[in-house]
């Protein structure tokens, strides 16, 4: 009877929510640091999309890296 | 990372305009504060919260052109070449970019060695993009080329990516699929390349990928990535064998030709954290897991911190270590000819463990009297690269007679230098 307790106010809190917008917990005035190019995932494309090709053709592994395509001038 | 970049361009200047001015707050107190600081302090917010409120959260990249000399140098193998990238937004809502890469390949690799003759290659890859920003979803569209005489690769990527929950998430969904030619060259009499004309293959693949970023405080992105490719048709190389024990044989074996599964599908899923530090540098953590078909399982992890210095440098130092396991079908050296019905003998199928690292330094300057120009900078980045083979042996050494015999050869390590050298200009 606990567990159907607990679990029915766990519920009815998740419905509550789900009826407001989620609020940006971080706002666009506290973004400063965010903003620094130096926190850009990838600062440098041309180089970095070498560098996953190097590793793409050294390593077994591939993918989830964000590269894409071509061949490997590797053999 | 849409919403990344919406920030960087939206709300840049103007949200450390504010930052500032409440630091200072923080720091001197209300009542220190003099009333147009105050005042103009609330005029930034409020227009800043009527700015999240109009204005589309995605924003295409911001225009660029890269002009890039890499060179890869290690086990015998040499690969230098350009790279240029441009970058140009047409009206507010389309980016288009092109890309053309060279390397021209000089190769006297440890499997050359074993079973061919050094050759010299030549690999011409184009590419074109364009993005398309509605509101706060980018579309993109993007054809890559990839030539070689005895490679043509064709890919197409489609992707979506979408901001949302106040531009705190970015999701993003692609999907990849290539077209492969494959050929083999053979040597004439007088030194020059043909194609075989007794041998010609093909390969398709398709990758799906989801990704998604997220801002998880003001001072840490996280991003997440998984990734599925599957491939089908000739897979392996046309050129390369594998050793069997052969005692007829001078060196004790003898080499056929590998045979590949003609499907392979991989899975990969990646973590990445990006934290600022409170003197502003950045510190880059990412983690990868990895697995397929083939019975190749691996992970990595890759380190970055970012320190700028001197007021135009940033200097980069990076550090990442790579873990596999072998190929169900690879053997350094199988028992006897034909033993199964798949053969590689691949070093990148082998189990081997390696260790990058290297630093990259970054010097921005203003080119005088060229307005069209906004800001430039010259970059250099080094890395070493050490692999170290658990059962890749260098086959090249045996010598039954002094007592090296096949299969009791040292293993294999390899070391190579990955140089890049690239200049930016912005627009």
């Amino acid at each position: 009877m606990r567990v159907i307790r607990i679990l029915l106010a766990l519920t009815t809190l998740v419905g509550a929510t789900a009826c407001s917008p989620i609020q940006p917990w971080v706002k666009p005035f506290e973004r400063e640091h965010l903003a620094d190019p130096i926190m850009a995932f990838d600062r440098n494309p041309v180089s970095s999309a070498y560098l996953d090709h190097v590793f793409e053709a050294r390593e077994g592994a591939r993918g989830a890296s964000g590269s894409a395509g071509g061949g490997c001038g590797c053999n | 990372m849409g919403a990344m970049r919406a920030l960087r361009q939206a709300y840049g200047p103007a949200t450390a305009r504010l930052a500032r001015a409440l630091r200072r707050a923080g720091t001197a107190g209300p009542a220190a504060l003099p009333f147009r600081t105050v005042a103009r302090t609330a005029i930034v917010a409020l227009v800043l919260v009527a700015l999240n409120s109009t204005v589309p959260a995605g924003v295409l990249p911001e225009d660029r052109a890269d002009i890039l000399y890499h060179r890869y140098q290690g086990g015998g193998i040499t690969i230098d070449g350009p790279s240029v990238l441009i970058r140009k937004k047409i009206g507010e809502s389309f980016s288009v970019s092109a890309n053309y890469y060279v390397d021209m390949v000089s190769s006297a690799s440890i499997d050359v060695k074993l079973s061919a003759s050094k050759y010299k290659e030549e690999r011409k890859q184009k590419s074109v993009s364009v993005d398309y920003l509605h509101n706060k979803s980018t579309y993109s569209v993007a054809v890559i080329d990839s030539k070689e005489s005895d490679y043509v690769a064709d890919t197409a990527v489609f992707s979506l990516s979408q901001d949302m929950f106040g531009d705190l998430t970015t999701v993003s969904l692609s999907y990849k699929r290539g077209w492969n030619d494959v050929f083999r060259n053979v040597k004439l009499a007088d030194g020059s390349k043909v194609r075989d004309p007794t041998f010609a293959d093909n390969a398709d693949s398709r990758g799906y990928s989801v990704g998604l970023s997220q801002i998880l405080t003001r001072n840490l992105i996280l991003g997440l990535n998984y990734e599925v490719i599957t491939d089908e048709g000739f897979l392996n190389s046309p050129y390369r064998s594998v050793r069997y024990v052969d005692p007829g044989s001078p060196k004790g074996f003898s080499l056929e030709k590998e045979i590949y599964p003609r499907t392979h599908t991989s899975n990969a899923a990646s973590v990445r954290l990006k934290y600022y530090l409170p003197y502003r540098a950045a510190l880059d953590g990412q983690g990868r897991i990895y697995t397929d078909t083939w019975g190749v399982d691996a992970w990595n992890v890759d380190f970055t911190y970012t320190q700028p210095v001197w007021k135009r440098w940033i200097l980069d130092g990076h550090l990442r270590y790579y873990k596999q396991t072998a190929a169900d079908f690879y053997s350094d050296l199988f028992p006897r000819a034909q033993s199964q019905n798949f053969l590689a003998r691949d070093k990148e199928l082998a189990t081997y463990d390696a260790i990058t690292f290297g630093a990259q330094a970054t010097y921005d300057f203003q080119i005088p009297r060229v307005r069209w120009i906004q800001k430039s900078s010259v970059s250099a980045r080094l890395e070493h690269m050490i692999i170290r083979y658990d059962d890749f042996r260098d086959a090249t050494v045996t010598d039954p007679a002094n007592g090296i015999l096949a299969g009791a050869e040292p293993l294999y390590k390899l070391n190579a230098n990955i140089f890049q050298l690239f200049l930016s200009i912005y627009f």
